[in-house]
């Protein structure tokens, strides 16, 4: 079985992000880039499942700019065995929309027929946690989206999924989508042997008029501002204090 | 500040060991400083991400190329990780593995380098004696030869992986006095005679062991000899060049994490109702810092680069360790001098590195012993 990862560059994790003064967007100069944490687990995922021997080949894709065949190397030096790059933007400015990386994704996935992909639950980035859901309905396959642990059995995959007050288990037909929660597993490093062997490994590029897939944007960001300030707190003398102010200021009691 | 030599591998490698460094040792740094050692498991991550393998063939375990930079960019971010005796925990093995790949024999290399490259076993380089350390050509254990043996009589000091470590490269005279009297001998802990006792009242890298070794009429088989009989000093001179520059790199990771440490405690304090960071006497210091790491990291770079051409520029080694220290020095007691009095309490990567200072200052090659080589490397 073939599994295919998307992975996506975004704003390292610990990068402390600042808006614009313009407020049309972050500020992405010579800010540090890394694979979204979501689609390190999906890669780390689907490099488990090979070594298993549930997997024969893992394929990471990678829609974006230019530089995010570093990120598609990461993937290869983690394990994955080739990579394929849609050079679909100019700049890092230039975000590629959800509905248009899940065309691009399902025009890969007919060309690749994988079993099984495994994608992050979402970008760190735009927090859009659109684009497996959208795969899985533009192909017509089930879906298993906020994985917290995949088994594969048979045609079918097991999928425990984090949801709101408990975990929930789902059984899915293959081929389907399953996205990738914080639990799933613990990503490796890649190894300085990997990393070197990362370079030889095959890595495609492509574009987005080779699948024949409009990525103009069909949202508008109207405006980025910065988190509230936490505003400061106040203390109290006593309980009798504190139970007032909940029940006459903050109306909560 | 961009480095003109980046290649992707070198990103993606030092981001890997960051994450490693991040992940699995620094929030473990100060407990494992407080009880005297790193546990074992960490050897095999740092050799399963292949940290000890440069410039050593593949078939003994090793990495199969070398990189100057790469090296360097393990031991920084090693450096950084809060606790310099982690560094010197897992690096012991890569001061005497250099003399075992380059100088024994393929009996040797097989039995040795796959365990200690990967970190199932440790190795650690004994030169330094109780009656000396930076004068080698002076050293006093003794290796005669016994027909088919060489048998070690003598003790070593301040050895780092003293206690922990299954083999050692031992330099022992077999000749006459001074430098050319001098070989290396692979001598395997638990031979009759071996003894070792562990030094534990230190100022620092708590983190890491250190041993008094005892050679007691050990014998070590001829074919145990690392190169040609009387050629040891020129080897361990060879060998001390890339201890230089993974200390001057462990050097700038200690440096920098200081630095970051104690700004993020500027940026938070308040004195007088500002933050301390935007008090100037407070701010210059971080400004001053800041140049003189970037100038060790530069000149790091430059030496890196050197080396990887060809030949190891030994004056530019031997100027950038006791800058380093130096830098070091400076930075850990203004980092000091910021956090006042939080900056004294144990249990921060701060106090730990002021009291570091000293090991990188002395060790591997003392600061006036450099500042002499590099003299007489000069032509001064």
């Amino acid at each position: 079985m073939k599994v295919l990862v998307p992975v996506k560059r975004v704003i390292d994790y610990n990068v402390k992000v600042r808006v614009k003064a313009d407020g049309s967007g972050v500020d992405l100069a010579n800010v540090k880039m890394s694979m979204n944490p979501f689609d390190e687990i999906a890669v780390e995922e689907a490099i488990r499942l090979k070594e298993k021997g549930v997997a024969t080949e893992v394929v990471a894709v990678s829609i974006g700019v230019k530089q995010a065949q570093e990120t598609l190397r990461t993937a290869l030096a983690m394990g994955a065995d080739r990579a394929i790059l849609i050079e679909a933007a100019e700049d890092v400015t230039q975000d590629i929309e959800p509905l248009a990386v899940a065309k691009l994704l399902k025009a890969v996935v007919e060309e690749e027929q994988p079993g099984l992909v495994i994608a992050g639950k979402q970008a760190i980035d735009n927090d859009m946690n659109a684009t497996g859901q959208m795969l899985a309905a533009l192909l017509g396959w089930p879906q298993a989206t906020f994985a917290s642990e995949l088994k594969i059995e048979g045609d079918h995959a097991v999928v425990t999924r984090e949801v709101d007050g408990g975990l929930q288990t789902v059984k899915v037909k293959l081929p389907a989508i399953v996205t990738a929660d914080l639990r799933l597993n613990e990503p490796r490093y890649a190894s300085l042997p990997n990393i070197m062997k990362a370079k030889k490994k095959p890595l495609e590029v492509k574009t987005p008029a080779d699948y024949g897939v409009d990525v103009s944007p069909r949202l508008t960001v109207v405006s980025t501002s910065e988190p509230p300030a936490r505003k400061a707190g106040v203390k109290v003398a006593d309980v009798a204090e504190l139970v007032s102010k909940l029940k006459n200021e903050a109306g909560v009691l | 500040m961009k480095n003109p030599f980046e290649t992707d591998e070198r990103r993606a490698f030092r981001e890997s060991v960051a994450r490693f460094v991040a992940r699995d040792i620094a929030p473990y740094a100060d407990e494992w400083d407080e009880a005297g050692e790193v546990p074992w498991e960490l050897h095999l991550k740092a050799g399963a991400l292949g940290l000890f393998g440069f410039g050593i063939e593949e078939k003994w375990g090793g990495l199969g190329f070398d990189d100057c930079f790469m090296r360097a960019a393990a031991s920084q971010e090693l450096g950084g990780c809060g606790a310099s005796g982690v560094f010197a925990a897992l690096g012991a093995r890569n001061i005497s593995v250099g003399p075992i790949a380059a100088l024994g024999s393929d009996e040797i290399r097989a039995a040795v380098l796959p365990e200690v490259l990967s970190g199932r076993e440790s190795s650690a380089l004994a030169v330094t004696e109780p009656s000396g350390g930076s004068d080698v050509a002076n050293l006093r254990t003794r290796a005669r030869r016994d027909g088919g043996d060489y048998v070690l009589d003598g003790e070593k000091t301040f050895i780092t992986g003293g206690m922990k470590s299954r083999w050692f490269v031992v330099a022992a005279r077999t000749g006459g006095p001074g430098l050319g009297g001098i070989s290396l001998f692979l001598v395997e802990a638990g031979a009759p005679g071996f003894s070792r006792a562990a030094m534990t009242r230190k100022m620092g890298w708590w983190a890491s062991d250190q041993a008094t070794l005892r050679f007691e009429g050990v014998r070590v088989p001829a074919r145990h000899m690392l190169g040609p009989q009387d050629r040891g000093f020129l080897a361990i001179m060879h060998n001390f060049n890339y201890e230089r520059l993974n200390m001057v790199a462990a050097c700038v990771g200690m440096a920098r994490r200081c630095w970051r440490d104690a700004l993020d405690w500027a940026r938070q304090r308040s004195t007088f109702g500002k933050p301390l960071i935007e008090r100037q006497v407070i701010r210059h210091k971080f400004a001053e810092m800041s140049a003189r790491i970037d100038a060790v990291e530069s000149y790091l770079h430059m030496i890196c680069w050197q080396a990887n051409e060809g030949a190891m520029p030994v004056p530019e080694v031997s100027k950038a360790k006791f800058l380093a220290t130096k830098t070091l020095e400076f930075v850990a007691s203004e980092c000091m001098q910021a956090m006042g009095g939080a900056g004294y309490m144990r249990g921060n990567a701060v106090e730990r590195t002021w009291r570091e200072v000293k090991v990188m200052a002395i060790g591997g090659g003392s600061e006036e012993i450099l500042r002499d080589l590099a003299a007489r490397q000069m032509g001064l």
